[in-house]
C-alpha cells in the first residue's frame, strides 16, 4: 500500500533526477574556467614563470567572461609591478595589430596571456615566426578541468528560460485533464495572445515609445480575452454537452485564424525594448523573471488543488461527475472555471513568449497543446481524470526539456529527438499503468 | 464416471489481497440438475469465489474439477470454454449493441468469415421461446428493461452450451413478479441438468429456489445443508456467527409538524402528480415495483432532474430548487441507489469522498480545514463503524457496506432535515443493515424527516411508519399504519 502510493508522488521525480544524472554523464567534457577565476590562475602560473616583472600582452576574444578576464588581469599585473604593453580584446585582427605596435616600439616580450579560444588562434601560435622580434614570449592560458555541460549553469537556466511558456500552459491544462477534459486550444490562444499583446501595443500603447502602463494593459487586455474564449469553450461543453475535444479543437482552429487575421501574416515588432523585461531579464536572485513568476505560479496552483474547496471540487468532477453533483458540487461553474483558467494560462504563456522574442507572430504556439498535454501524462497526471497533481506536471515539463536540451548538447538531430520524445510519452505512460496494476494487485479486498 | 463425480467440485481454494485473505481453503461441491445457494455477508468471499470460477481471478492454491477433470481457469474464455457461464450483478452487456449482437458476442457464428445473422436470429429467437419470453431482438440492450437485460445474459449463457451457470443477486434489480419469472426459467434449467449457483441476500428467494445451501464467513465455509433441514435463524447464524434475535429493532416513533410537503410532481411519464407529506421524526417508505418511478421521485425532489410541474415546500415554504445544490442549501440530503456511480468517487480517498457535501461548512476563505475535517471523519468512523485502515483509502477498496456507511457518514455530516434514502441496505449484508436500520430510527428520534425507497417488504413493513405505494409514477395507495400492514396489501396497490 506504502510503496506504490509513493511511486505515485515521487515516482517522476526520481525519473527526472536519474534522467539528469544520465545527461550529466554523456555530456562531461572538458572545460575551461573564465572570467575572475581564470585570470587567477594564469597569475598564478605567469607569476611562477617570469619572475618579478615580466612584460605582458592580454589576448582575450569576445565570449561572455573575456573582459573581466582582461580587467582582473591588467590590473593585478599591474599591482604585482608587471608591465602590461597591450590589451588585445575582439578579433585575432586586434591581437596582430597589437603585437605589431610592440614590435615596432622596439619592445621584447615575455608572456602572452590568452583564454582558451585566443590560444588557437594563428597569430599566437605562430609568433615566432610571424615576429622574432619580440623574442620567445610563453603563452599562458587558464586550466581546463572536467564538468558536464548539461550541469552549467548557463545550460541549466537556459533549460528553465526555455520551459517556461510550457509550464505556465501546463498548469491550466492539468486543471482541465483533472476534470476529465481536455484543450487543444492553448497552442493557438498563445499565437492569438502574442498577436494581440503586440497589436495593443503597437496601436494603442504607443509603439515603440509605449510606457510601461501602457504595456501592461496591453498584456492584461490580451490575457483577458483569451480568457473569454475560454469562456465560451467553457459554456459549449457544459450548458450544451458537447465534447471538450471538438469544442477546444475547433477553438484552436478559430484562434489560430484570428492571430494570422490580426496579424496579417506577418510579424509584428513594433515594440520598446523594455518590453523584454518579463521574458529575458533576470532582476531577482540570478534567476530570469519569467522563471520566477513560473514558480511563483505553480505554488499557487498547488495550493489552489490541495487546499481549496475548488480544488477538491476540480478533482471531484473528474472522478465522479453524477456522484460530485449530487454531493452538491456546482459541477457546470466547476468546468466553466477550468476552461477559462486554461485560456488565461495560454494567454499569459502567449504574452511570455512575446517578450521573450519582442515580437508578435501567429506561428508562436504552434504543437504547444502536444507538447504540454505530454508533459501533463509524462508528469502523472491520468487522462480519465480526477487524478493528478501541479508538482507532478512541472516536474513532467522539466522531464521533456531536459531530454531534448540533453539530445541538443549530444547533436541528436532533430528527427530523432522527435522519435525519442514519443518513446518517452508512451514510456511515461506504460509506468502509470503499470503502477496502477501494482496498486490494485496489491490493495483490493 | 459422470454419475459419480459432481459436476463442479472446488476444493481447498485460497486467495489473498494485501491485508486481506479472502478465501482461506473453500470448498464447494454442485450436481448436475441442483440449485446450490451460495450465502454470507459481504466480505465473506463469495464475489471472490465466483470471479476465480469465471476465470477473472487466479486462486493461490486449491482445485477446480468440472465432471471429476481437473481444470485450470486462467482466463474468461477459458472458463466458458469449460461450460461455466457467470451472471455478473453488473450485467455484461455491451449497451449499443441488440440482444442477437449481445448473445453471440465472442462466439459469433460465421459462414465464410461472415456473421451468419439470419442463423443468429433465428437461434436468439429459439433461445427466448424456450425461455418463454419476448425480448425485442433489434433493440438495442439499453433500451430493454434490467429483467430483460437478464434474460439476454441467461440465453448468452445457453447459446454456449454452459453446464454451469453462477448468477450474482439476480433477483436484486428485478421485481417480485420477475423473479417468479426467473424461477420458472431455472426449474427449467434444473431440469435440464443444469446446475445452478445462486447468490442472494435474500432468505426468501433462497427457500423458494435452492436445494442445498452453502454459507461462507470471513473466506470460510461455515455449514451446508439440504434445505428441507435447516432454518432461517440457523442460515443468519451462519452467516454471522450469532443469532439475530429481530431483523428490525425496535423503535417508539414520536411523529411532529409536516416538514417536507410535495404536491403535484411531474417529469414525463415517470411521474405523474405524486403528492405527499413527511413529517418530524417519521419514516415514509416508498414501495412499489422497480419501474415504478420511486427513485425518479426522489431525484426530483433533490434537483438532481429538473420538474416539469409540482412544488415542494418546506415547514409551509416554497421552495425554488432547480439543483442539487438548492436541495442541500435548503436542507435535503440524498442517499442515491447506486453508490458506485452516483455516491461515491472510488478512485478517491474517504475523506475526500466524506468532505465533499460538507466543504462549504469545513472550509474558511475557500480553503479546506483539513482538521475539522479529520476531526469530523474520525467521529463518524467511531460512531458508524467502518472498517478502514487510514482515511486516505481508496473508496474503492472498501466493502460494500463499508463504502455504503461513508455514504451515509457523508450525509449525516451535512445535518440535513430532510434525508431521502434510495435503497438504502441494497447488496449489503445482514449485520451491516441491522446496523443502518438502527441509524434510520436514531435520525427518526431526533425529529428528522425521513424517506426510504426499498423494495424489500419485510423491511418496508419492519422500518416505516407510513407507506406510500407507487405504481407506473403515479401515487396507488397510502397505508397510514404500516405496523399492521401485509405484503398482501402492498402488493395489491403496486400492481394496480
Amino acid at each position: 500500500m506504502k510503496n506504490p502510493r509513493f511511486l505515485a508522488d515521487y515516482g517522476p521525480i526520481l525519473v527526472l533526477l536519474l534522467l539528469c544524472g544520465f545527461m550529466s554523464v554523456v555530456t562531461y567534457s572538458e572545460q575551461s574556467s573564465n572570467g575572475t577565476t581564470a585570470a587567477e590562475q594564469v597569475l598564478a602560473s605567469l607569476a611562477k614563470q617570469c619572475g618579478k616583472s615580466p612584460r605582458v600582452l592580454i589576448a582575450v576574444g569576445v565570449q561572455p567572461g573575456d573582459a573581466d578576464f582582461a580587467a582582473k588581469l591588467e590590473r593585478d599585473l599591474v599591482a604585482s609591478g608587471a608591465t602590461v604593453l597591450a590589451v588585445a580584446q575582439g578579433e585575432p585582427r586586434d591581437a596582430r595589430e597589437a603585437l605589431q605596435s610592440i614590435a615596432a616600439s622596439g619592445s621584447t616580450l615575455d608572456a602572452i596571456c590568452c583564454t582558451d579560444v585566443t590560444q588557437t588562434w594563428l597569430v599566437i601560435t605562430d609568433i615566432k615566426a610571424d615576429f622574432p622580434s619580440l623574442g620567445e614570449p610563453s603563452v599562458f592560458t587558464p586550466q581546463s578541468f572536467f564538468w558536464p555541460n548539461f550541469l552549467k549553469s548557463e545550460n541549466l537556466l537556459n533549460i528553465a528560460n526555455q520551459v517556461a511558456v510550457i509550464a505556465v500552459i501546463a498548469i491550466g491544462m492539468t486543471i482541465v485533464i483533472i476534470t476529465g477534459g481536455i484543450d487543444l486550444s492553448v497552442g493557438s490562444l498563445v499565437a492569438l495572445s502574442a498577436v494581440l499583446t503586440a497589436a495593443f501595443i503597437r496601436d494603442f500603447a504607443g509603439g515603440v515609445q509605449a510606457s510601461f502602463g501602457g504595456m501592461l494593459l496591453a498584456c492584461i487586455a490580451a490575457i483577458v480575452l483569451c480568457g473569454s474564449i475560454g469562456a465560451v469553450s467553457g459554456t459549449m461543453i457544459t450548458w450544451f454537452a458537447i465534447p471538450p475535444f471538438i469544442v477546444t479543437l475547433a477553438m484552436m482552429l478559430i484562434g489560430s485564424g484570428l492571430a494570422y487575421l490580426l496579424a496579417m501574416g506577418q510579424s509584428i515588432y513594433q515594440i520598446p525594448d523594455s518590453f523584454v523585461w518579463l521574458g529575458r531579464g533576470a532582476d531577482l536572485i540570478g534567476l530570469p523573471n519569467a522563471v520566477v513568476l513560473m514558480l511563483v505560479l505553480y505554488a499557487l496552483a498547488h495550493v489552489l488543488m490541495a487546499r481549496t474547496t475548488l480544488g477538491r471540487y476540480l478533482y471531484a468532477v473528474g472522478g465522479n461527475t453524477e456522484a460530485a453533483r449530487l454531493s452538491g458540487v456546482p459541477v457546470k461553474r466547476v468546468l466553466l472555471f477550468a476552461y477559462i483558467a486554461s485560456a488565461l494560462f495560454a494567454g499569459l504563456g502567449g504574452v511570455i513568449m512575446a517578450s521573450q522574442l519582442k515580437s508578435g507572430s501567429a506561428t508562436y504556439g504552434t504543437m504547444y497543446e502536444l507538447y504540454v498535454i505530454a508533459a501533463v501524462v509524462v508528469g502523472g497526471t491520468s487522462l480519465s481524470g480526477g487524478e493528478g497533481r501541479m508538482l507532478g506536471t512541472l516536474t513532467g515539463v522539466f522531464t521533456i526539456a531536459v531530454i531534448q536540451n540533453g539530445m541538443n548538447l549530444t547533436n541528436v538531430e532533430s528527427y530523432t529527438q522527435k522519435v525519442v520524445l514519443g518513446l518517452v510519452i508512451l514510456g511515461a505512460v506504460l509506468f502509470d499503468k503499470v503502477r496502477q496494476r501494482v496498486t490494485t494487485f496489491t490493495s483490493s479486498g | 464416471m459422470s454419475n459419480c463425480s459432481p459436476l463442479l467440485e472446488m476444493r481447498g481454494v485460497v486467495k489473498s489481497f494485501p491485508g486481506v485473505r479472502a478465501l482461506r481453503g473453500v470448498s464447494l461441491r454442485l450436481q448436475a440438475g441442483e440449485v446450490l445457494a451460495l450465502l454470507g455477508e459481504n466480505g465473506a468471499g463469495k464475489s471472490t469465489l465466483i470471479k476465480i470460477l469465471g476465470g477473472a481471478q487466479r486462486a493461490e492454491a486449491g482445485s477446480i474439477a468440472i465432471n471429476g477433470r481437473e481444470a485450470a481457469f486462467h482466463s474468461p474464455q477459458e472458463s466458458r470454454r469449460g461450460g461455466v457461464a457467470v451472471i455478473y450483478q453488473e450485467f455484461n452487456l455491451v449497451p449499443g449493441l441488440t440482444a442477437v449482437e449481445n448473445i453471440f458476442l465472442g462466439q459469433e457464428l460465421t459462414r465464410w468469415g461472415f456473421v451468419a445473422r439470419k442463423q443468429e436470429r433465428r437461434l436468439a429467437a429459439d433461445l427466448f421461446e424456450r425461455l418463454g419470453v419476448e425480448i425485442d431482438l433489434d433493440a438495442p440492450c439499453r433500451q430493454l428493461s434490467t429483467a430483460q437485460q437478464q434474460l439476454v445474459e441467461i440465453a448468452k449463457a445457453l447459446a454456449f452450451d454452459a453446464r454451469i451457470i453462477v448468477m450474482d443477486e439476480p433477483s436484486a434489480a428485478l421485481t417480485s413478479h420477475e423473479v417468479d419469472r426467473l424461477f420458472e426459467i431455472i426449474r427449467d434449467l434444473k431440469s435440464r441438468g443444469v446446475g445452478v449457483l445462486y447468490i442472494s441476500h435474500r432468505l426468501d428467494e433462497v427457500f423458494a429456489i435452492a436445494d442445498r445451501v452453502t454459507v461462507l464467513r470471513d473466506g470460510c465455509n461455515t455449514g451446508e445443508q439440504i434445505i428441507e433441514k435447516i432454518t432461517r435463524n440457523q442460515i443468519i447464524g451462519w452467516m454471522v456467527g450469532r443469532e439475530l434475535k429481530d431483523e428490525f429493532p425496535q423503535r417508539q416513533s414520536k411523529i411532529g409538524a409536516p416538514k417536507l410537503e410535495v404536491s403535484g410532481l411531474r417529469r414525463g411519464r415517470a411521474v405523474r402528480d405524486v403528492s405527499f407529506t413527511v413529517r418530524c421524526g417519521e419514516i415514509l417508505a416508498l414501495t412499489g415495483l422497480v419501474g415504478a418511478g420511486r427513485t425518479e421521485t426522489v431525484r426530483l425532489i433533490f434537483g438532481a432532474d429538473q420538474r416539469q410541474a409540482g412544488e415542494i415546500r418546506i415547514d409551509g415554504n416554497v421552495l425554488s430548487i432547480r439543483s442539487p445544490c438548492d436541495a442541500i442549501s435548503a436542507g435535503i440530503g440524498l442517499l442515491t441507489e447506486d453508490r458506485k456511480l452516483q455516491g461515491l468517487a472510488l478512485g478517491h480517498s474517504i475523506r475526500d469522498n466524506f468532505g465533499l457535501p460538507n466543504l462549504t461548512w469545513l472550509s474558511r476563505c475557500g480553503f479546506v480545514q483539513l482538521c475539522r475535517e479529520r476531526d469530523s471523519l474520525s467521529n463518524y468512523v467511531k460512531k458508524l463503524q467502518i472498517k478502514l485502515q487510514n482515511q486516505e483509502q481508496l473508496a474503492v477498496h472498501l466493502s460494500g457496506g463499508n463504502q455504503q456507511k461513508v455514504v451515509l457518514a457523508k450525509w449525516l455530516a451535512r445535518n440535513c432535515d430532510v434525508l431521502l434514502f434510495d435503497e438504502p441496505t441494497r447488496g449489503i449484508d445482514v449485520g451491516a443493515k441491522y446496523e443502518i436500520y438502527l441509524l434510520l430510527n436514531e435520525l427518526a428520534a431526533a425529529g428528522k424527516a425521513l424517506v426510504m425507497i426499498s423494495s424489500e417488504l419485510p423491511e418496508v413493513l419492519g422500518m416505516a411508519d407510513r407507506i406510500i405505494v407507487m405504481h407506473e409514477g403515479r401515487v396507488t395507495g397510502e397505508i397510514a399504519d404500516a405496523r399492521h400492514a401485509t405484503q398482501e396489501q402492498i402488493m395489491a396497490l403496486a400492481h394496480a
